[in-house]
């Protein structure tokens, strides 16, 4: 039986209207063989959860640009706690001061990608962590 | 511009001769890269000579200020005024910010540019469930005329010119501009400024949409016609192709996607009933300043002689002023890295040329950190700097349109015009840019070069100093501007506070009249103007809106 692929939900939490490099990602996913769901803009935490449980993903990649992560990603993954969906992969990436991402990390985002990753970063990571 | 047949000949021959050494030295020792293309996606000959640049002076180049201004909308240009050195500024609260701008004015900044903060953009109040954690991030806080009051405290409005970065709810936020100039005794025919106000930019590439397509292009033609008359040295929009740039397109693109843009909001006016010269003369353009400093200067002369050429020729429109490509530009953002941030004081400067070797009317530089954060005071002053050694300093400012002549950037003006062109009646074929941007055609255009361009640098076919080459281990930056989440805290009580002190009474009327005119087809900018006097918020105004229009609804086109 063919080996099930790794899916990706790359979200815009929050109001920031910058989506260059959530398209960006979302379309090396696609390259690397991931099947990629793209949420579009102006999604709330609980419209991002409530779409990876109908996709059943692997992984939830969030892109923000607009400094609200502090108070956007935590709430992605407290819902996930509180809805038992502990076993998907969060990352995020955009613009995130590097003394934001321990914090980020402590509310159980895996990696955050800041500007001038290589995508093929982002790729292996999601391949070696993601629960499959 | 003109050779004679018979020199073209020699010229060709000569040329000839000259490919078959070069060839030869080609294959001993290749170039660097094959092909070369520019940043904006340009393939770059080597050489280019007066083959390349047929046609005559007057037809195409011609003379400053006069039809069509290829070399620049003014006779004397920069010789009569430096362009306005405009630097975006605005976090946090309006207090905060009006501080930032004294700072900006005080060291030589010569008109202001408001940046607000998205729920601001977006027309929630910062007591909003979806502004939490947006308050005062990206730009200013503004809920209501009592922080536009506090914004431009002890600024003068009708000694300073005044740009707004909004969009959907621009005619809100002009209304509050006009209230507060109002409470300073300033005539509205004194006004000058701009308000960005070009939505369908927003549906293709900047995402700070509100309403949908039909009441949106309403709003839009109403504050044309209101601003004819009532503040008629306003630039009633500022159609934009810095974002569409910055979002990944190409050079080509950039002006193509602006230019349909611009022509739908021509042909929303003149459906509404609207006299194009009426109009036309107060239409401003937002150019990105990109890399490629040759390949910007073509494309602001291309940008030029394609505008006056579709308001003349293919609108018909009469008067001079009509013709005129007028347009702001901000050094491209997208280009900043996050890694040895001083290399973008480098990178800004020449983008800055660009502009000004360009033509452009006003200036925005980036600061260094912005690749990380809103700029400090200390970084915003070596951008404002940069503006000033250049028209000071460098003597590009002294003689106008320098570049003529060139023949890359005359062939490279007539390409980019050319394939603008091109693109643009693509465009109009498919129904014009509404039907273009409702299909994704747009989107996915931007997205397909901001793929290619990744592609590039993460091959290496692309260098980014210091990302994919040159690298330093370094430090973590410090010292980055942050905004307190207090200011939101401190927002939500200015709100209470208001709430509890205004006549809800009259707020409630306006909001009433409001709603009313929003269901009819009557102007909206004087119920909009009542219900800000009112102190009614922004929020609140947007609320009646959206109740009224409903919401736009994106496609998603990945």
């Amino acid at each position: 039986m063919a080996q099930r692929k790794i899916r990706v939900l790359v979200a815009k939490p929050g109001l920031d209207g910058h989506d260059r490099g959530a398209k960006v990602i979302a379309q090396a996913f696609r390259d690397a063989g991931f099947e990629v769901i793209y949420t579009g803009l102006r999604q709330t935490p609980e419209r991002i959860v409530a779409t990876a449980e109908q996709e059943d993903v692997d992984c939830i990649a969030m892109s923000m640009l607009s400094g609200s992560h502090l108070t956007l990603m935590p709430k992605v993954t407290k819902l996930l706690k509180q809805k038992n969906m502990n076993e998907i992969l969060v990352i995020g990436g955009g613009v995130i001061p590097g003394e934001d991402i321990p914090l980020l990390k402590a509310e159980g985002i895996a990696e955050i990608f800041t500007p001038g990753t290589p995508t093929s970063v982002c790729v292996d990571f999601v391949k070696n962590h993601v629960k499959h | 511009m003109s050779y004679s047949k018979e020199e073209l000949i020699k010229i060709q021959e000569a040329k000839d001769k000259w490919q078959v050494k070069v060839d030869k030295t080609v294959a001993k020792q290749g170039e660097r890269k094959q092909p070369f293309v520019s940043s904006g996606f340009n393939e770059v000959e080597r050489l280019y000579t007066p083959l390349d640049t047929p046609g005559s002076y007057s037809g195409k180049i011609g003379f400053p200020g006069e039809y069509p201004y290829t070399r620049g909308v003014q006779p004397t240009m920069y010789r009569g005024r430096l362009w306005t050195m405009r630097m975006y500024a605005g976090f946090s609260t309006a207090e905060e910010s009006n501080r930032r701008y004294k700072y900006l004015l005080a060291n030589g900044g010569s008109g202001l540019s408001v940046a607000f903060d998205l729920p601001t953009q977006i027309g929630y109040d910062s007591d909003h469930p979806m502004s939490e954690g947006e308050v005062g991030k990206v730009g200013v806080a503004i809920d209501s005329l009592a922080d536009m009051e506090i914004l431009f405290d002890s600024i003068p409005l009708d000694k300073v010119s005044t740009s707004m970065t909004i969009n959907a709810p621009a005619s809100i936020l002009l209304a509050m501009y006009m209230a507060v100039a109002e409470k300073q005794g300033v005539p509205f025919e004194q006004l000058r400024g701009t308000i960005q106000n070009d939505i369908l930019k927003e549906y293709a590439a900047r995402g700070t949409y509100i309403f949908p397509v039909q009441p949106s292009m309403r709003l839009i033609t109403n504050i044309f016609e209101f601003c004819g008359t009532k503040v008629p040295q306003w630039n009633t929009i500022s159609i934009s192709g810095y974002h569409i740039r910055e979002a990944g397109s190409t050079a080509i693109d950039e002006i193509a996607f602006t230019f349909a843009n611009g022509m739908a909001y021509v042909k929303a006016a003149l459906k509404a009933g609207m006299d194009i010269d009426s109009f036309a003369g107060r239409l401003s353009f937002f150019l990105n300043a990109h890399s490629n400093l040759l390949e910007e200067v073509a494309k602001f002369r291309a940008a030029r002689r394609l505008w006056a050429y579709i308001m003349k020729e293919r609108f018909g429109a009469k008067q001079s002023r009509s013709w005129m490509f007028r347009t702001h530009s901000q050094t491209a953002g997208s280009m900043l890295t996050a890694q040895q941030v001083n290399n973008n004081i480098v990178r800004v400067c020449i983008q800055a040329l660009a502009a000004v070797l360009g033509g452009t009317q006003s200036l925005h530089t980036n600061s260094r950190d912005e690749a990380l954060a809103l700029p400090t005071e200390e970084a915003v002053i070596t951008a404002l700097r940069t503006q000033q050694i250049i028209g000071y300093e460098s003597g590009v400012a002294d003689t106008v349109d320098p570049l003529a002549g060139s023949y890359y950037i005359e062939a490279l003006t007539d390409k980019i015009y050319n394939e603008a062109w091109e693109k643009i009646q693509k465009i109009e074929e498919m129904g014009g840019a509404e039907k273009a941007i409702e299909l994704g055609y747009i989107q996915n255009e931007i997205q397909k070069a901001a793929y290619q361009w990744q592609k590039d640098v993460e091959s290496g076919e692309r260098i980014i100093v210091g990302v994919n080459k040159f690298q330093i281990k370094e430090p973590e930056p410090t010292g980055l501007l942050r905004v307190d989440p207090s200011v939101q805290t401190a927002q939500i009580t200015k709100l209470k506070d208001l709430k509890s002190k205004r006549d809800n009474l009259a707020v409630s009327n306006c909001l009433d009249d409001l709603r009313k005119a929003a269901k009819g087809s009557e102007n909206m900018m004087p119920y909009i103007l009542n219900a800000v006097k009112s102190y009614a918020t922004e929020g609140e105004i947007c609320g009646v809106l959206r109740e009224e229009w409903g919401e736009y609804v994106a496609a998603v086109t990945l």
